[in-house]
């Protein structure tokens, strides 16, 4: 069993370094017929970049992205800055340098990964996905019977902040930035995915495809991991199947069908704020021209918001959305798992989550009434702020950095929930329903509590949970996303998601269960704090 | 001046004291321990050393909390008691002056005097220097070929279940003839004693411990046992023969001690101004069917509650109200409501149903004639405190009880539950034609 475990581990390895070796294959050439297809296609009226461009790299082969990503993006600025000069606004291309450079790369490239997409399918994500289940699978059998399964947590450098840990957030964080920031350096990952996304949505892929793609297979093979883990607990089999279905079909497969079929993309379970540029004018103007669907899907993301959002979280919790449905929620609980214990549980750490957290809500709703005032009025800025910027800022600051860069990549140190937990600006939304008006709360179970702490150890969210348990008082906190895991943890049955009446929800207690009545009565009773 | 309170201990009943001493006045609180700077969870020093928390996870307050609640830490041990001067003498000769003591002592591990119960790697599992201790002598399977535990208790099992997680082959020396067969029924024990084996520790019953065997180097070598003189190689010992009150150094003082501290009712012992509580503490008189020492953390939390009240000048005497408890056998959970016993009491029967995955079953005590409630113990299943205690209260009578069972199911939702079978059975048992009544949130909640 061992030996399959690192066979697969190796098998894993092999896959990953192949996928990140191919950033360095394969060759760009442009022709001049390329590039002025391109610079049409683009509807881009500047001469000077068509000629700065051929003279750049025309004629010649460039064997790595990297060296054709600096000659194009010198050519476009230089170009750009000639234009700025001379004030031919019309003439400067606002693309940016790195975005542009992948359409070029995207058309340019050639060479092995792109000519053999299939083999290097098999011997990337193949290879990944074998070794990695392999490494898993295993774990039905090692495990041993059902149960809790937290033995050396703290002993592994993988899951304690060792240098396994550092390593994985060292290629996160460089994933995330190339993602975001330097999409033609991964133009070759684009390459293995084009057969795929030909055939789900008729064109070749980009970086957000193979994003998708990636988020899928990973959530997948962590789940079936998940699944291994906490198989005695049919709450937490039925929540990650729940993530799996929604993130594969809501957020991946419907999207893409939908630009084959000519319509927006729309990931229909994507609520407002997070989907924070629901309201921008790009997607107003795509949704408004693209007929009944357009209009639905306007009212639908409006709907989403306003009624349903609110209303399940008064029935359900806020878990309904953040550990059942949602994208992020879904990464965090599949691939986030083995890092769940490492949120901070401090009371410094709730302090400055409340900031942060209502913070980007703030922002994010101001960002929509100013960009919202300026598509209705046609001006530029609203109460001073123009919003352009304003969008471009919470587009670098919170969607890219917060959201992707931090939020995922530093999993393995600060948790898997960090996003969730101080920046989503729909779980502070979510969490305000839940805090003051949700049937939702978990209840403690009387006095049984014996502050053992695995409950706050492993709560993504850094509740100190025992904190509540201890004294006998059900956890409401408006930042409980239900996962369930405290309970699933505690090993003296203390703690039960329920949905109950609203009555009775908040119990402050001062003295336990168990102790004389009449002594209970007086100490709760005569200061309910 | 406001009044000193020092309080020796720091676990789950002194610093209960403290917190709500703290709560009600603005005493001066001092709190004394030679263990640790703070209060940290003894019951989680299992997963300390299987690796699912660090030590600092233990401990439930965050350590600003002590300062801003003005509650001040000793770290040192006491040596002697002087009750005529209210002073404490510490080891580094050092004295503290008090106007109010409390004990809050705690317990030390049982050991029988059998021989070789000092060498070295033979340990019990109480206090964090012993975990430190264990982390030493069995840091892995590679230093450590086989551990031997002595004793089948709480403690025992989780010790096994410790050095398991670090795949330690373990063997288990238990007296009885059954695992905890002394507080369990047979049924029960016997469940239990299935699961121990399936998880690969080899299990003795019937097994007395006669002596522990040393090498040239004063460490354990072997351990022979009583009943067949087989010697066991093994390079751990694991002494959890139960506890007993760590009251050793008050021998010369003048506080009443019988096995622990002796108290009344109000926790006050013979001398005044100086009370007892937590495992330490033994009554005087007995409550209920309780045992005068009670070494689990819920009623050293109790005590403190309690105490707290009486030297606020709210005179309050320790009033536990019904019985509770719960462990974890393994990958077996157990909670208690009420009184159930290894053998019914007079008058009284039990109804057992057990699973037939052999990991889930309960046990009802009840009268005899007319069926009232008196307890259960449920293994695999979580219940309601709350529920259970309100029915105890009510005197429900187990035909009741069965048919509300959904009331008192606390499993995480989407759980299977198994009322359905428990009430078959039982109607099977008892010639009853009960039927099982929905879950009620209205029941639940309304408070008797
Ligand atoms: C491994 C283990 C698991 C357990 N699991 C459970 C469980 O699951 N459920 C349950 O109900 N109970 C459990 N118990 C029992 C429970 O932990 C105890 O009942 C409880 O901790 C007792 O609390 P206490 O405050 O009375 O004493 P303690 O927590 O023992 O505190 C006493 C403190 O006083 C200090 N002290 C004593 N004498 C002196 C002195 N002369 N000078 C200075 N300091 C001194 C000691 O060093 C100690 O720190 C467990 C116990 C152990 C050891
Ligand atoms: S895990 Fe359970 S017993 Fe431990 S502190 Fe949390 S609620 Fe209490």
């Amino acid at each position: 069993m061992k030996a399959i475990k690192y066979t697969g581990l190796v098998l894993f390895l092999i896959g990953l370094s192949i996928f990140t070796a191919t950033l360095f294959l394969g060759s760009f050439t442009l022709s001049k017929a390329d590039i002025t297809e391109f610079t049409n296609s683009r509807n881009i009226k500047s001469e000077l970049l068509q000629s700065k461009l051929e003279s750049a790299v025309v004629g010649q082969q460039i064997n790595s992205v990297f060296t054709f990503s600096s000659l194009t993006r010198a050519a476009l600025e230089s170009a750009n800055q000639e234009h700025k000069n001379r004030e031919e606004w019309d003439k400067v291309v606002w693309d940016k340098p790195h975005t542009f450079s992948f359409y070029l790369a995207k058309k340019a490239g050639s060479g092995y990964v792109k000519e053999n997409s299939g083999l290097l399918w098999w011997l990337t994500f193949g290879l990944a996905i074998i070794g990695a289940l392999l490494f898993i699978l295993p774990n039905v059998i090692l495990l041993g019977a059902p149960g809790i399964k937290n033995d050396g947590i703290y002993h592994k450098a993988s899951t304690n902040r060792g240098w396994i840990a550092w390593g994985v957030l060292i290629y996160l964080v460089g994933f995330y930035l190339l993602l975001y920031f330097m999409p033609d350096y991964v133009v070759n990952w684009t390459f293995i995915l084009d057969p795929i996304s030909q055939a789900l949505n008729g064109g070749p892929a980009s970086q957000w495809f193979v994003y998708g793609f990636l988020y899928c297979t990973v959530m997948v093979v962590m789940g079936v991991r998940m699944y291994i883990k906490y198989r005695h607990n049919k709450y937490q089999v039925l929540r990650t199947t729940s993530v799996l279905f929604f993130q594969i079909i809501f957020a991946f497969l419907i999207p893409e069908i939908m630009y084959s079929l000519n319509m927006p993309g729309y990931d229909f379970k994507n609520a407002f704020p997070l989907d924070y540029d629901f309201f921008f004018e790009w997607n107003l103007d795509t949704l408004t021209s693209s007929g009944a669907i357009g209009l639905f899907i306007l009212v639908w993301g409006i709907v989403l918001t306003l009624i349903i959002v609110p209303v399940m979280v008064y029935f359900f919790g806020k878990r309904w959305y953040c550990s059942w449905v949602c994208g992020c929620g879904g990464l965090a609980e599949t691939l986030g798992d083995p890092y769940r214990q490492h949120s901070d549980k401090s009371m410094r750490a709730w302090k400055i989550e409340r900031w942060l957290i209502h913070s980007v809500l703030v922002f994010s709703l101001v960002m929509t009434v100013v960009t919202l005032y300026c598509y209705f009025s046609g001006a530029e800025a609203f109460l001073g702020i123009k919003s352009q910027w304003i969008k471009d800022t919470y587009s670098f600051l919170i969607g890219a950095w917060f959201a992707g860069v931090i939020g995922t990549g530093f999993y393995p140190i600060f948790g898997n929930r960090v996003w969730c937990r101080f920046g989503c600006p729909l779980a502070a939304y979510l969490g305000m329903v839940q805090r003051f008006k949700s049937r939702f709360r978990i209840t403690t179970n009387g006095g049984q509590c014996i502050s053992c702490g695995n409950c706050s150890t492993y709560c993504e969210q850094g509740i100190d949970v025992r904190a509540y348990a201890q004294k006998g008082e059900n956890i409401i906190r408006s930042s409980c996303v239900g996962c369930g895991i405290c309970s699933a943890v505690c090993p003296r049955g203390v703690l039960k998601l329920e949905n109950g009446p609203e009555k009775g929800r908040i119990n402050p207690t001062q003295v336990l269960l168990g102790n004389d009545v009449d002594l209970m009565d007086y100490v709760n009773k005569s200061n309910p704090q | 001046m406001e009044e000193h309170i020092v309080i020796i201990g720091n676990g789950i009943s002194g610093v209960t004291t403290a917190r709500h001493i703290r709560k009600l006045s603005d005493k001066k609180i001092t709190i004394v321990s030679a263990e640790t700077d703070h209060f940290f969870s003894r019951t989680a020093l299992m997963y300390i050393y299987m690796g699912h928390m660090k030590y600092e996870h233990t401990k439930p307050y965050e350590d600003y909390f002590w300062s801003k609640n003005r509650i001040e830490l000793k770290r040192g041990y006491v040596t002697t008691v002087n009750t005529d001067a209210q002073s404490l003498q510490f080891s580094d000769g050092s004295h503290m002056t008090y106007d109010k003591l409390v004990l809050a002592l705690g317990s030390k591990p049982n050991k029988f005097g059998w021989p070789g119960q000092d060498l070295k790697g033979v340990q019990g599992l109480y206090s964090k220097q012993d975990l430190d201790m264990l982390e030493e002598n069995a840091p892995d399977a590679k230093s450590c070929k086989r551990a031997v535990i002595v004793g089948g208790g709480l403690i025992g099992i989780e010790m096994a279940e410790m050095l398991r997680s670090r795949d330690i082959p373990v063997t288990f020396l238990v007296r009885e003839k059954s695992f905890w067969n002394s507080v369990l029924p047979d049924g029960e024990s016997a469940m239990l004693n299935r699961h121990i084996k399936s998880h690969h520790i080899d299990l003795r019953l019937n097994t007395n411990l006669d002596e522990i065997l040393s090498d040239k180097n004063g460490r354990v070598r072997a351990v022979k046992i009583k009943e067949t003189s087989e010697e066991l190689a093994c390079d751990v010992v694991g002494l959890t023969a139960g506890v007993s009150p760590n009251i050793d150094f008050l021998k010369d003082s003048k506080i009443e001690c019988g096995r622990g501290v002796k108290v009344n009712r109000q926790l006050e012992t013979n001398i005044p101004n100086v009370y007892a509580i937590g495992d330490c503490a033994q009554q005087r008189e007995a409550i209920g069917l309780r045992r005068s020492i009670e070494a689990v953390w819920y009623t050293g939390r109790m005590m403190g509650e309690t105490l707290a009240q009486t030297i606020c000048g709210r005179p309050m005497p320790y009033n536990p109200g019904h019985w509770f408890n719960s462990a974890k056998f393994l990958d077996i959970e157990y909670q208690t409501y009420g009184w159930v016993f290894s053998k019914p009491l007079e008058g009284h029967t039990h109804f057992h149903w057990i699973h037939q995955d052999d990991d889930k079953c309960i046990t009802i005590e009840l009268n005899e004639k007319d069926r009232t409630f008196k307890g259960i113990n449920i293994f695999g299943i979580r219940m309601r405190h709350e529920i259970f205690d309100r029915w105890l209260t009510e005197n429900r009578s187990t035909d009741y009880v069965v048919e509300h069972l959904r009331d008192a199911n606390f499993d995480p939702e989407f759980f299977k539950g198994f009322e359905k079978d428990i009430l078959s059975a039982y109607n099977d048992h008892f010639g009853t034609q009960l039927q099982l009544k929905k879950k009620s949130w209205k029941r639940i909640f309304t408070t008797s």
